[in-house]
C-alpha cells in the first residue's frame, strides 16, 4: 500500500480564466460521451429545416427571395435562443447531482462554474448552427454578400446566443428541478421565437401582433442575418424602427441582455450557494 | 509514519446556527476536533449533521456562529479553508460521465495542482483505492463501493490535512463498508484529521476517537465512545442456562452478589447488573461450583444504540440496514 504524502503539494489556486477552461473541458467531455445531448441541435435542427422548408415553404410568400433562403436565418436564430433552455437544464442537473457542491468546495471563483458553462454551451449551439448551415447549403440556401458580412452574421448569432445562455443560467440557478426548467423555458421560448419574423414575414400579421413581433429582439437579429447574408430584401418602409437598423439593434440587445442577465445569474447562483 | 502531533485544533465549530425559514436545522453546535484525530458526528436523519458539515466546508453560510478549519475562519477566509480540506459528500459527487482518472484530473486542476503532480498522485491514489483497472472507464459504470472509493480518492488529490466525510458508508454493503473503514484508518495513521457524520453507531464506535451526538440541531452528548457508553449505565452479565428448570436456583445464587437482575424464561437467560469482569468471573464461579449447566456466559456493555436511546428517548436507527439507504435528503436543503 502506498502511503499518502504528508507534505502538501504546491497549490496555486487557478485564476478565473484557467478554472473556466477546466470547466469547459469537463463539459465538452460530457458532450462527447453523451452525443444524444447534441440531438437537439443536430437531428432536430435538420428536421426543423426540412419540415419548414418543404411543408410550409410552398405556401408562404416571401418578398425578394425563396422561402428556404428566408427560413435559414430564422431557424438559426431560433436555435440560438433555445440554447438558453439547454444550458438551464444542464446547470440544474449539475446542481441536483451535487457535482456543483464538489466544485464549490474548491479554491476557485464560483463564477467559473457559470462562465465555463456559458462557453461550453456556446460551443454546443455553434455545432447546431454549423449543422443547419450545412443542411441549408444542401437545399439551396446561400450566403450572397461576401465573406466579411457572412462571418459578421455568424458572430452576431453567437453574441446573441451568449446573452440567451446567461438568461438560461439565471433560470437554471433559480429553479430546483430539470422538469420545472424545461416546462418554464419552453413556455417562454416558443412565443419568443414564433412571434417574430423568423418563420413568416410580419407584414401580414394583425397590427398589434406585428408591433410585438417587430420589436421582438429575435426579429432584429433575424433581419440582421438576412441582410448580412443577402437572403431577401431590407425591411419594408412601414416596418418598426428596429427592423430598419437590425445590426445595430441586434448588437445592442445582445450587450444589454448580457449585462442584465449575467449579474442576475451570478447573484442567483451565489444566493443559492449560501444554503 | 512518525509525525509530530501538534496540539492545535484541526476543526472547531463555534456556536453554529443555521435556519431555513422557520426551520432551525442547526441550533448552536460547538465542538473541537484535535489534529490527527477522528470525530464522529452521530445522529439520526434530519439531526443537522449534513448542514453542520456544509457550514464547516464553506458550502453553506451560517445564520450565526462560525468555525475554523486548519486555523482558518470559515466566514472570513473561505478560500484558505477550501485549500486545507477535502470533502466527500453524502451522495458520491463524482462526475458520472468522466472516467475515474478524469475525475481526479478535474478536481486536481481546479485545486490548483500542477499537471505533473496530478498525474503522479492520480496513479498512486488509483492504486491505493484499487481502481487502476477501472481508471479509464466512465464513473457511471462503477459499483456503489467503487464510486465511494473514487469520491474519496478525488477528495485526497490535494493531500488535505482535514477531511470531511458525510455519511461515507451509507448505502454500501457490509464488505465495502469494512474496506472503506480500513482506508480511513490508514489516512488517520498518516496524520489526516477526519470529521465524519454517520447514522451508524457501530461506525462511530469503530472509527472515532471522540463522538458528538446531535439531535434536532443540538449537541446532546460528547465524549469518547467508552465515556458515552458508561453514561448509558453499567455493564451487565448475561448468563444462558442449559435447562429452564434451573432458572430458580440460579437466580437465588446470583442474587447474593448482584441483587438487580432480569430473567427471560423463554431464552433461559438471566441478565444481572455488573461492574465489569470481576463480577462476571464471580458469578461464573458461583454458578459453576453449584453444578448448574451453562450454555453461555458473557459481559454486555451498553452499545451506542443504548446510549442514544438513553439520551434521546428514541432509537437512532433501525437495526435493519436496508432502511438506511432511504435518504430523503436532496442537495441544497439538507438534514
Amino acid at each position: 500500500m502506498t502511503t499518502l504524502q504528508t507534505t502538501r503539494p504546491v497549490i496555486a489556486p487557478p485564476s478565473l480564466p484557467r478554472a473556466t477552461v477546466t470547466v469547459v473541458w469537463r463539459n465538452l467531455i460530457h458532450i462527447r460521451r453523451m452525443p444524444e445531448m447534441l440531438l437537439d441541435v443536430t437531428v432536430q435542427s435538420v428536421m426543423f429545416v426540412l419540415l419548414f422548408a418543404y411543408v410550409f415553404g410552398g405556401s408562404i410568400e416571401v418578398p425578394g427571395t425563396n422561402y428556404k433562403e428566408f427560413l435559414l436565418p430564422g431557424i438559426m436564430v431560433q436555435t440560438m435562443v433555445f440554447s438558453s433552455a439547454i444550458v438551464a437544464m444542464g446547470l440544474t442537473n449539475d446542481l441536483q447531482k451535487g457535482i456543483v457542491d464538489r466544485l464549490k468546495s474548491l479554491p476557485i471563483s464560483r463564477a467559473s462554474v457559470l462562465t465555463g458553462r456559458s462557453i461550453s454551451s456556446l460551443i454546443h449551439s455553434s455545432i447546431g448552427v454549423a449543422v443547419m448551415g450545412a443542411t441549408g447549403l444542401l437545399i439551396g440556401w446561400r450566403i450572397r454578400n461576401g465573406f466579411v458580412d457572412g462571418v459578421l452574421a455568424f458572430l452576431l448569432l453567437l453574441l446573441f446566443g451568449f446573452a440567451m445562455i446567461w438568461l438560461g443560467i439565471w433560470v437554471g440557478s433559480l429553479m430546483r428541478t430539470v422538469e420545472a426548467v424545461q416546462g418554464f423555458m419552453f413556455t417562454v421560448m416558443f412565443p419568443l421565437t414564433f412571434v417574430a419574423n423568423t418563420f413568416a414575414p410580419t407584414e401580414k400579421m394583425p397590427s398589434w401582433l406585428r408591433f410585438i413581433a417587430e420589436w421582438n429582439p429575435v426579429s432584429a437579429l433575424t433581419q440582421a442575418c438576412r441582410e448580412l447574408w443577402g437572403n431577401g430584401l431590407p425591411a419594408p418602409a412601414d416596418a418598426a424602427w428596429p427592423l430598419q437598423h437590425p445590426v445595430l439593434v441586434a448588437v445592442t440587445w445582445s450587450i444589454v441582455l448580457t449585462a442584465v442577465f449575467a449579474p442576475l445569474a451570478l447573484s442567483a447562483f451565489r444566493r443559492r450557494s449560501r444554503d | 509514519m512518525n509525525q509530530v502531533r501538534m496540539s492545535g485544533a484541526a476543526v472547531e465549530a463555534i456556536d453554529l446556527v443555521k435556519r431555513f425559514g422557520d426551520n432551525t436545522a442547526v441550533d448552536g453546535v460547538s465542538f473541537v476536533v484535535p489534529e490527527g484525530t477522528v470525530l464522529g458526528l452521530l445522529g439520526p436523519n434530519g439531526a443537522g449533521k449534513t448542514t453542520t458539515v456544509r457550514m464547516l466546508t464553506t458550502l453553506s453560510v451560517p445564520t450565526s456562529g462560525t468555525g475554523r478549519v486548519a486555523g482558518h475562519d470559515i466566514i472570513q477566509e473561505p478560500d484558505a479553508v477550501r485549500r486545507s480540506m477535502g470533502l466527500t459528500g453524502q451522495a458520491a459527487t463524482v462526475d458520472e460521465l468522466l472516467t475515474g482518472r478524469e475525475n481526479l484530473r478535474l478536481i486536481g486542476r481546479l485545486s490548483g495542482l500542477s499537471r505533473g503532480y496530478i498525474r503522479e498522485t492520480s496513479e498512486s491514489l488509483l492504486e491505493r483505492f484499487d481502481l487502476t483497472a477501472a481508471a479509464d472507464r466512465m464513473a457511471k459504470t462503477y459499483s456503489g463501493g467503487m464510486r465511494r472509493r473514487l469520491d474519496l480518492a478525488v477528495s485526497l488529490i490535494a493531500a488535505p490535512p482535514v477531511l470531511f466525510l458525510d455519511e461515507p458508508t451509507t448505502g454500501l454493503d457490509p464488505r465495502s463498508r469494512t474496506e472503506l473503514w480500513e482506508v480511513l484508518r490508514g489516512l488517520v495513521r498518516d496524520g489526516t484529521t477526519l470529521l465524519l457524520t454517520t447514522q451508524y453507531l457501530e461506525e462511530a464506535d469503530h472509527l472515532a476517537d471522540d463522538i458528538v451526538v446531535i439531535d434536532k440541531g443540538r449537541v446532546i452528548a460528547a465524549g469518547t465512545p467508552t465515556h458515552l457508553k458508561d453514561q448509558a449505565g453499567a455493564a451487565s452479565v448475561v448468563l444462558t442456562l442449559t435447562h429452564a428448570a434451573d432458572l430458580g436456583r440460579a437466580v437465588e445464587l446470583i442474587r447474593s452478589c448482584s441483587p438487580e437482575l432480569h430473567v427471560e424464561e423463554a431464552s433461559r437467560r438471566i441478565t444481572a447488573q455488573a461492574d465489569g469482569l470481576a463480577d462476571m468471573t464471580r458469578i461464573g464461579n458461583l454458578v459453576e461450583s453449584s453444578g448448574i449447566p451453562v450454555d453461555d456466559l458473557g459481559l454486555k456493555r451498553p452499545s451506542l444504540d443504548d446510549v442514544f436511546l438513553h439520551l434521546t428517548g428514541h432509537r437512532a436507527e433501525s437495526t435493519d440496514d436496508a432502511t438506511d439507504t432511504a435518504e430523503p435528503e436532496t442537495a441544497g436543503v439538507s438534514a
